[in-house]
């Protein structure tokens, strides 16, 4: 939304699709207040950026045209043509002059015994489930990763009314903001540091969980403990979704501190690709409010090679940008994904 | 890592340390309508305490993500930045309130049900332990977006354990 925003407000006609049925993407089920700064809306909850992204888009009617339930399926390179599939049979292709991957992430699971039984959930799907549709996925929840979106969506579980039986966390600090693990202690959830899920506990459903402790070497040590639950949700990262940048023949590399595989991309995330820009997620795991600055990036790189607005624009625009991301990536958990983009940042394509 | 440390690294304040520090004794006795607290000891990138500060008692920043500095002198306890704050780490509390031995904290309270006017509620610790009763004096929402500021009367020597209320089920 954010590179469809940027690229319109520069001149450029855009096809938006998105598989989801509401734009948006992962803020639709953000219920918390943003951090960051008034650039970016800080204090404001996540689907009221949205809602206010869409009306923004709106004002775009002319140009910006929206699919959504609609997945792009393909990239095919000998033509440069995109496949995309609305719903489940109404197929359609399109040829862009330029393209934008914002395809965001996926998340990670563990394997341990049991996690086939129903009630064990990823934490994008308890969200989904519980902030999209209004259904509590169960009475007493266990949450495994206590970074950020463990820790926000225990939270949230407990608006909704469901109890966390603890969360669990493999090393030996939070993950997360320290202000959101101090919002779920106060509360009375325990915080189990340097603790992992052992076993999922139950016959047809979860009926419980046993964790235990870990040594530096992250191997089970000490005694094992039993935990009545429902639901076990993990919360255990996510990784780039990069199936098409790969279709495409992007270069690719792997960075642990981005979380996987992503494009390599220079200072207005073009990828090695000509035609190819990435954005959010899909180039890198991070905070959702980083994401959008680079929706904007991307947006007003893809304006740039098409000689939609002047030279002076672009290079204001980013310098903009480049600052307000610099802002974000400023603290302890920026500096991680600082050393990553250096992993994957060229100067310019050699074009 | 020992015990005080794991704590900490689970989100529990320990100490005083830089963005978690307790006002000035001599000033707090005596300023009507309280002073902040705020416990926000880890640089993230954040700045909405000093934005809508309206007295700029939360001073400006350098770097967006410097830990809140607040000048006590200027903190009118006004509590918009308890509304504000997207971690729920500002309350503000009043020494002068009230008679003998109590005080008043106003806390940032996100979960249902709201508490009542008059009501008694559990008041928390930092471990989610009931350390005492309160007596809620008002629920406001400052900012229409459903982060309510509770005001409850609570037992003056617990106003650095006490950092939420719990409303009590009706038997």
């Amino acid at each position: 939304m954010s590179a469809t925003l940027e690229a319109a407000s520069l001149g450029c006609h855009v096809t938006l699709v998105d598989s989801d049925l509401a734009l948006g993407g992962q803020l639709i089920k953000q219920t918390h207040k943003f951090f960051g700064s008034k650039d970016e809306r800080a204090g404001t909850r996540g689907f009221k950026i949205s809602e206010i992204l869409l009306e923004e888009l709106n004002s775009y009617k002319g140009t910006v045209e929206v699919h959504t339930n609609c997945t792009a399926t393909g990239f095919y390179k000998e033509d440069g043509v995109v496949s995309c599939v609305i719903g489940e049979d109404e197929y359609f292709r399109i040829k862009p002059e330029k393209i934008v991957m914002a395809t965001g992430a996926q998340e990670r699971l563990l394997p341990f015994p049991n996690n086939h039984l129903p009630g064990v959930y990823g934490a994008g799907a308890v969200q989904t489930l519980m902030n999209v549709y209004g259904v509590v996925p169960g009475k007493k929840v266990l949450m495994v990763g206590a970074g950020n979106i463990g820790l926000i969506v225990s939270y949230q579980l407990m608006q909704a009314g469901v109890e966390i039986a603890g969360i669990v966390e493999a090393m030996d600090k939070v993950g997360g903001y320290w202000v959101h693990a101090a919002k779920t202690r106060r509360l009375g959830v325990p915080i189990y540091l340097r603790h992992t899920i052992r076993e999922a506990l139950g016959d047809k459903i979860v009926e419980g969980a046993v964790i235990q402790e870990i040594d530096d070497r992250f191997q089970p040590t000490g005694k094992e403990i039993k935990i009545d639950a429902d639901v076990i949700c993990m919360a255990v990262g996510l990784t780039p979704t990069c199936e098409l940048l790969w279709q495409a023949g992007c270069e690719m590399v792997f960075v642990p501190q981005l979380c996987g595989h992503v494009a390599q991309r220079d200072l207005f995330m073009r990828t090695s690709h000509k035609d190819i820009w990435v954005a959010g997620d899909a180039s890198g795991i991070e905070e959702a409010s980083a994401a959008m600055v680079e929706g904007r990036i991307a947006g007003v790189g893809v304006a740039k090679a098409l000689g939609h607005g002047e030279a002076s624009e672009h290079s204001g625009r980013l310098e903009e940008f480049k600052r307000r991301l610099a802002d974000l990536r400023g603290g302890e958990v920026g500096q991680k994904i600082c050393q990553g983009i250096s992993c994957c940042t060229v100067n310019e394509w050699g074009v | 890592m020992n015990e005080k440390e794991k704590l900490f690294n689970g989100g529990v304040l320990t100490e005083a340390r830089k963005g978690a520090i307790e006002p000035p004794r001599d000033l707090w006795e005596n300023k009507k309508n309280g002073l902040v607290i705020i416990e926000c000891p880890q640089r993230i990138p954040c700045n909405p305490c000093h934005t809508s500060c309206p007295t700029g008692a939360v001073k400006a920043f350098k770097d967006i993500n410097d830990q809140p500095e607040i000048d006590y002198e200027k903190c009118t306890g006004c509590a918009r930045c308890v509304a504000v704050c997207p971690g729920l780490a500002c309350f503000v509390v009043d020494l002068t309130w009230g008679g003998d031995g109590v005080a008043l904290m106003k806390l940032p309270y996100e979960m249902l049900p709201l508490p009542q006017e008059g009501e008694t509620v559990d008041c928390l610790n930092r471990i989610g332990n009931t350390v005492s009763k309160g007596k809620i004096v008002k629920v406001l929402e400052p900012m229409h977006d459903r982060t309510m500021v509770v005001h409850v009367e609570v037992p003056r020597d617990l106003v650095m354990d006490i950092r939420t209320i719990r409303v009590v089920k009706q038997a």
